[in-house]
């Protein structure tokens, strides 16, 4: 285990040492003077000096990625161009917002779309199944900021029970704050609801048929007995997989959720900070992003051997 | 079992719902504002983004003077001026008992600090040539400024209420990003980034206590947040097309205003067959401003012959000297031997750019101009052609008050060379009789109306909605900021 877990640290550090300099490669060729862009088109030539100086933006690239990095791996981050105050500062106000919106969709993701999926194979081929099909296939087809237009109108403008965006904040309660995030997480989470109880479904109906179900059986097992403990441990397997990989969808869609919702996340802040050049947040937000998928990744891997312990010596 | 778990989800929600309603109510002492952008910071002395003002301006900040929903120019920290004979030595009285935030006291040292500031070698005010003729700036006592000038400049008592010259003290000046602190009736109180900025009254006794400036980027999440009683007012709404739903719903009160925002259609004038007055002018007549209007921004916007506004004293309606006439541009490009053009027409993000180009361009084929669509981000746009005057044809809104000088600068995108025009301005920055300064602007209106620089589209409007009772908003955006100082619940 120990090996493992060393081997995949060092895997991770690789990985981002390769994304770090890819993000900065393609930052650093996006047109676009961050100093034109923040001053206005009636700024002076001078002025502009004065700010590309400021910002370091004359010294040369390869300087400026070596800084980037060695502040990096000294726990520094930069101070953002355009608001002025550290990055770090920046990303854990935003994520504050991010993580428990992506969470809250991920359960609600798992919760509906696990029990759905698994009516729908053990009641394959009736109404319920077809039932089951027919949200998914809806789910996966309704794109998300749609959903989310509706939803607001609906249950804010018409009903009044939700705010119809933005995020009042931690200190203003739990219960308000987790009451501005429903709508939102609803609206991230049914996309991969459907997915997921597509996925399960496949996944159920795959193990239903193994010679080891038919053996459970006919040792006389009940059915409930047979699905919960035998059925779904060896389904678990692609759902983890599809799990882990909607996570990272949920952080990207939560951009443009974040967007109709007007909630100050880290979706907004990586439109903002593309919108503005402000590359120094930009970079670190994507290296962050690129971190968070690894270490998905990482904890589904974990999973495996948890629900399979063949996958341990496998590892 | 199935329907028992719905049934109990129904009920769970029901109860959490009831009990929960109501907790978004408004107190009257309180105002919630929607804004598009969120500003990049607070300071309105380094940053020349719009929101900046949006939210602080008149609010947190106060200049010597200030600029009112007309656009005139009003006493704000002087309370009085006088100007000396030659117009090269304004002597300003400042207003007694002022103070900072922070508790520290304005006074005339303060106003040579803030103007120095501004005018410094190292300074990034985004606004520079607003403070061109100042020679230096003196404290005669604690309230009694002077400024002195090198050549008379007759803006600058307007020059001096813009935001960018608002009065900032030695002592929190370097923090005014992160922390504004200014003299206005109004202080910053908290930034919560990507949501709102929070302003709180200096005196108990304001009509409004709480002041909160939400950024909504998305129009339609405005409309929603306004009609869901999250947010009272949209100062400039985005979407004119749910401005018509808006208008006929008895809750809101909408106001169709007028901003500093000419909309044109730039030419490159250096380029060939461009640089032909001929062919800029066949450009010019090919234009059907209406239609544009219409199509574009709903029917909301003034047409204008000119680079100027139309609410200001000085505007001449040249709109004749352009208007739309198929035949006459056909005519005009083939007496200049360009029957068959083709033209890149190169578009940043904005509706009005974008929409509009469309129509643009189905009119220019009406007189046999291809004109290929190329829509840019901003940044491009910034490099492509703003700096690097690559392209023909682009779309853009110039949004600065009384920015006409544009064209008598060297090397501006749209490489308008004329000596008679900088002559003007010559003659406009010498004359301080604002009679005699109109008269020069309108010749200059001639000028670039009758050398066609730039097809003249039409002024951004400003469409602000509010919950009825509120007054005092303002209707006309001359400078780009939210004055909540005169807003009150009836």
């Amino acid at each position: 285990m120990l090996t493992f877990l060393a081997r995949r640290v060092l895997l991770l550090l690789a990985t981002l040492l390769v994304a770090s300099f890819a993000i900065f490669v393609v930052l650093e060729v996006l047109p676009g003077d961050a100093a034109l862009l923040m001053l206005g088109i009636e700024a002076q030539p001078d002025t502009l000096a004065a700010l590309r100086d400021q910002m370091g933006l004359d010294r040369p690239a390869l300087s400026r990625y070596l800084a980037w990095v060695g502040g990096l791996a000294a726990g520094e981050t930069g101070v953002s161009y355009t608001y002025g105050v550290p990055v770090s500062q920046l990303i854990s106000e935003r994520m504050s917002v991010t993580l428990p919106l992506a969470l809250m969709a991920l359960v609600l993701s798992v919760v509906i779309a696990i029990p759905i999926g698994m009516l729908a194979a053990t009641r394959r081929g009736t109404v319920r199944d077809y039932g089951v099909m027919g949200f998914s296939q809806i789910g996966m087809a309704v794109p998300n900021f749609w959903f989310a237009i509706l939803s607001i109108l609906f249950f804010a403008v018409l009903l009044g029970w939700f705010p119809a965006s933005g995020f009042p904040g931690w200190e203003a309660g739990v219960r308000k704050a987790l009451w501005a995030l429903v709508l939102p997480a609803i609206s991230l989470a049914l996309p991969e609801a459907a997915i997921l109880a597509r996925v399960t479904r496949t996944a159920v109906l795959d193990t239903l048929e193994a010679d080891y179900v038919r053996m459970a059986r006919a040792k006389g097992l009940g059915p409930r007995r047979v699905l919960w403990s035998h059925v779904l441990r060896n389904a678990l397997v692609p759902i983890t997989t599809i799990i882990g990989l909607q996570f990272a969808f949920l952080l990207a869609g939560s951009i443009v959720v974040e967007a109709v919702f007007a909630l100050p996340g880290l979706g907004r802040l990586t439109f903002q900070a593309v919108s503005k050049r402000d590359l120094i947040v930009l970079r670190d937000v994507i290296l962050l992003l690129v971190t968070l998928v690894v270490i998905v990744n990482f904890l589904v891997d974990i999973a495996y051997a948890v629900i399979d312990p063949r996958a341990r010596y496998a590892a | 079992m199935t329907r028992t778990i719905r049934f109990g989800v129904a009920v769970v929600l029901a109860a959490t719902l009831s009990f929960l309603t109501g907790a978004y109510a408004q107190p009257k002492d309180s105002l919630t504002i929607g804004l598009t952008l969120e500003p990049p910071h607070l300071d309105p002395t380094a940053g020349a983004a719009a929101a900046i003002d949006e939210v602080v301006y008149a609010n947190v900040f106060e200049g010597l003077t200030r600029i009112d929903e007309n656009g005139a120019v009003q006493p704000q920290l002087a309370e009085s001026w006088t100007v000396s004979y030659d117009g090269r030595v304004y002597t300003f009285t400042l207003k007694d008992g002022v103070l900072f935030h922070d508790g520290t006291s304005f006074d005339a040292h303060d106003v040579v600090f803030a103007l120095d500031r501004a005018r410094a070698e190292e300074s990034v005010n985004a606004q520079k040539p607003l403070f061109a003729a100042i020679d230096r700036v003196e404290a005669v006592d604690l309230r009694t400024v002077r400024i002195f000038l090198s050549r008379p400049e007759g803006r600058l008592l307007f020059n001096l209420g813009w935001g960018d010259a608002v009065m900032v003290a030695p002592e929190s000046a370097n923090n005014n990003k992160v922390t504004p602190i200014g003299t206005g009736p109004y202080k910053f109180d908290r930034w919560v980034r990507g949501s709102h900025v929070r302003l709180i009254a200096v005196a108990d006794d304001r009509p409004l206590q709480r002041v909160t400036f939400r950024f909504l980027p998305d129009p339609s999440a405005q409309v929603a947040a306004l009609r869901a009683g999250d947010i009272d007012a949209v100062a400039n709404l985005q979407a004119p097309e749910a401005l018509i739903a808006l208008r006929s719903d008895p809750n809101f009160e909408v106001a169709v205003g007028s901003t500093e925002g000419e909309t044109i259609l730039a030419i490159n004038n250096a380029r060939p067959p461009l640089n032909d007055v001929r062919v800029r002018r066949a450009i010019a007549h090919a234009i059907d401003r209406q239609t544009i209007i219409d199509g574009a921004m709903f029917g909301f916007g003034t047409p204008i012959g000119t680079h100027f506004a139309p609410h200001h004293p000085a505007y001449l309606d040249l709109r004749s000297a352009s208007h739309y006439d198929v035949a006459k541009a056909r005519g005009l490009l083939a007496e200049a031997g360009q029957p068959d053009l083709k033209l890149t027409l190169k578009l940043p993000p904005p509706t009005y750019a974008r929409r509009g180009g469309e129509i643009v361009a189905a009119q220019l084929k009406e007189i046999g101009i291809e004109a290929e669509i190329i829509p840019l981000e901003w940044g491009q746009w910034l490099e492509q052609v703003f700096r690097g005057k690559n392209y023909d044809l682009t779309i853009v809104s110039h949004t600065e008050p009384l920015d006409i000088g544009i064209y008598g600068r060297d090397g501006y995108y749209f490489n308008y060379d004329s000596p008679d025009f900088r002559a003007l301005m010559q003659r406009l920055n010498d004359t301080s009789d604002s009679s005699a300064r109109n008269r020069i602007l309108g010749e200059s209106q001639r000028l670039i109306a009758a050398d066609a620089v730039n097809a003249y589209m039409f002024q951004l409007a400003k469409l602000g909605v509010w919950r009825k009772g509120l007054t005092g908003m303002w209707q006309n955006a001359p400078v780009q900021a939210n004055d909540v100082t005169g807003v009150r619940w009836k």
